[in-house]
């Protein structure tokens, strides 16, 4: 031990007050991180094609009769959901992502790395070729997509249930479903026509423009839900980030939490990527930015990680509206470019901290 | 009681342990030694339901451990497992604070944090309060391992290798206030210990395993004698009578050094 005799003894009253004041400024990064989001949301229904200016997309937001037909669509029934998709989307793959590493205890899981996001994009490119199998477009490929992100997620889920099963095993399984549904969806790619083949990329490419009004409460009730049941567990995934072992000598049954927190995640993130389509990076990074800033105390961690993967896709959607002016860039591109740089500092930050 | 009837334990096929029968008594602290590999740990695990049993039962206040309510069984238990290695982003106080799950709301109240602040100030660690716990050393997250274990108020306290990683001092500090709560609370308390005179000096109680079965079980005075260490160990040693009449255990350094150091010698003399 070292340094165990040096410091003078502290007195109770100012310890208390000392975690107080911490727990007070992870608050503030809580009402910061609302805030900068708020501000994002503007810009990003200020920001468009149409170059509508601030007032006037303001004035049509507060009183949406007195606004001419043409503004009133383009702003309530085209940018505001779509703005709005951002938010819930990137706190969907935000909060996904904080709970696939809390859960394998690995800093590079999330529902990109672990097959999710393959499988969706299987189900997808499947629903296409196939025409949906009768159902119309518009719900044949987000069913699609949804389908196999669950099948995916019921394979890993399955092997979270075997015995003797631990969290590194399940990262492999990921991994190899990753694999696997990338092959499969190179398959389809090979075998489809060049018509199919460039709506299976657009697709992949992930993109908000897809977004309706009755498209944005489904997300928004499945994201908020699984939000809520996850946070009611925030003490006991805290305790799971000390370790299987120690979680089960704290009174944690990890077996029903691990399942529980998959199911959770799997529903939020295969309703989320099966409307847009792939984005990659905001589930890996949103959850290395909170964890930054409130460490690992979930009850904070897991609100932060949505504020942060709705923040960083807001922004993104920004983005990909001003790279091209008057024209959409795809968002899944734009999230990669900003994440792919990030996630590189990560890594040689963790591997400066000897945590690598 | 802490009662074990005719218990087995197997690790990936292999027996470490058969036929162990054991009735542990409550207020007293019980040392569990013996050479590596011998399922010390694993007799820990299955206690606190993490290793199936091969054969037997396990029988705490007269309930049996039943493998479909081991959520129920380990409320009565506190476990502090061997690895101590926690990457974490969390202070001392905070990770003490989880010993108390089953009471924890949303929000820490004081009675939390001051259970918490009782528990590290009876150890004399209450300056690593604030301290994120990756920046303590495997000494100083031992201590406060053992703090949030204390706050568990568990009837079985397992303690596998607690002062692994701890001097002198904070080797006596743990264990002197393991005993005592040990007495004061009623505790059975089993403790994985490598230090055969730590053992002899603080357990009412030692469980002696090796060779695949229980070699001995009572207080160090009885069982701690020098053909019985030498035998499981494999090594010269002299074990002699304390004043206080516990026994004390010192290793014989071989005379004759190992070949390959005579050979290096026989060089340098040239």
């Amino acid at each position: 031990m070292t340094g165990a005799t040096v410091a003078t003894p502290l007195r109770v009253g100012e310890l208390l007050e000392r975690q107080r004041h911490r727990e007070t400024r992870r608050w503030r990064f809580l009402f910061l991180f609302a805030a900068l989001l708020l501000c994002s949301l503007t810009l990003d229904v200020v920001t468009g094609p149409s170059l509508l200016g601030l007032r006037e997309v303001l004035t049509t937001l507060l009183s949406p009769a007195s606004a001419d037909a043409m503004t009133r669509a383009i702003v309530v029934d085209m940018r505001l959901p779509i703005a709005l998709m951002a938010l819930v989307v990137g706190a969907a793959l935000g909060l996904g992502g904080v709970q696939m590493q809390t859960l394998l205890d690995n800093p590079l899981a999330s529902p990109y790395t672990l097959g999710l996001a393959a499988a969706a994009g299987f189900g997808a490119a499947l629903a296409l070729i196939t025409g949906g199998l009768g159902l119309p477009p518009l719900l044949a490929v987000p069913a699609g997509a949804f389908v196999f992100c669950l099948l995916a997620a019921c394979l890993l889920f399955g092997l979270a249930l075997m015995r003797h099963v631990g969290s590194q095993t399940l990262i492999l399984a990921g991994i190899a479903l990753l694999f696997l549904f990338q092959s499969l969806l190179s398959l389809v790619q090979f075998l489809s026509s060049p018509e199919l083949n460039q709506q299976i990329v657009f697709w992949l490419f992930g993109s908000l423009m897809r977004t309706t009004w009755p498209i944005l409460w489904i997300t928004l009730a499945v994201t908020l839900v699984c939000g809520v049941l996850l946070h009611r567990d925030a003490w006991k995934l805290t305790c799971l980030r000390m370790g299987e072992a120690r979680a089960r000598s704290l009174g944690v049954n990890v077996t029903r939490l691990r399942l529980k927190t998959l199911a959770l995640v799997a529903l939020m993130t295969a309703t989320a990527i099966s409307f847009v389509g792939i984005i990659g990076f905001i589930g890996l990074v949103a959850p290395h930015i909170a964890r930054m800033l409130v460490g690992e105390d979930q009850r904070f961690l897991i609100p932060l990680s949505a504020l942060c993967g709705a923040l960083m896709l807001s922004t993104a959607s920004v983005v990909s509206k001003s790279i091209v002016p008057g024209a959409l860039f795809p968002i899944g591109i734009v999230t990669a470019l900003i994440g792919v740089p990030f996630f590189i500092w990560l890594v040689l930050n963790q591997r400066g901290r000897g945590r690598a | 009681m802490l009662e074990l009837d005719d218990l087995t334990l197997r690790l990936g096929g292999l027996t470490l342990a058969e036929g162990l029968n054991l009735k542990l008594q409550p207020g007293q602290l019980h040392a569990v030694i013996g050479p590596n590999g011998t399922g010390k740990t694993s007799l820990l695990r299955a206690l606190f339901g993490e290793l199936p049993l091969a054969k037997g039962q396990i029988r705490l206040e007269g309930r049996a451990m039943m493998p479909g309510a081991l959520a129920h069984w380990r409320q009565a238990i506190g476990y502090m497992p061997q690895n101590t290695q926690l990457d974490l982003d969390l202070s001392a106080l905070e990770v003490v604070v989880l010993g108390r799950l089953q009471h924890l709301s949303m929000r820490l109240s004081d009675d939390d944090l001051q259970a918490a602040l009782a528990a590290l100030q009876a150890l004399d660690i209450t300056h690593l309060a604030d301290r994120p716990m990756h920046t303590l050393s495997g000494g100083q997250r031992q201590m406060v391992l053992f703090a949030q274990v204390l706050l568990r108020q568990p009837r079985l306290m397992l303690l596998d290798e607690p002062v692994s990683a701890l001097d002198l001092k904070h080797q006596m500090q743990l264990m002197e206030h393991l005993k005592t709560q040990t007495v004061d609370q009623g505790w059975i308390s089993l403790a994985v210990l490598h230090d055969l005179n730590l053992a002899a000096q603080f357990a009412d109680q030692l469980i002696v395993l090796g060779e695949g079965r229980l070699q001995a079980f009572g207080p160090p005075a009885q069982v701690l004698s020098r053909e019985l260490v030498q035998r499981l160990y494999q090594v010269p040693v002299d074990v002699r009578q304390e004043a206080d009449g516990l026994p004390c255990v010192r290793l014989l350094r071989r005379e004759t050094p190992p070949a390959q150091t005579r050979a290096y010698l026989d060089l340098e003399m040239e």
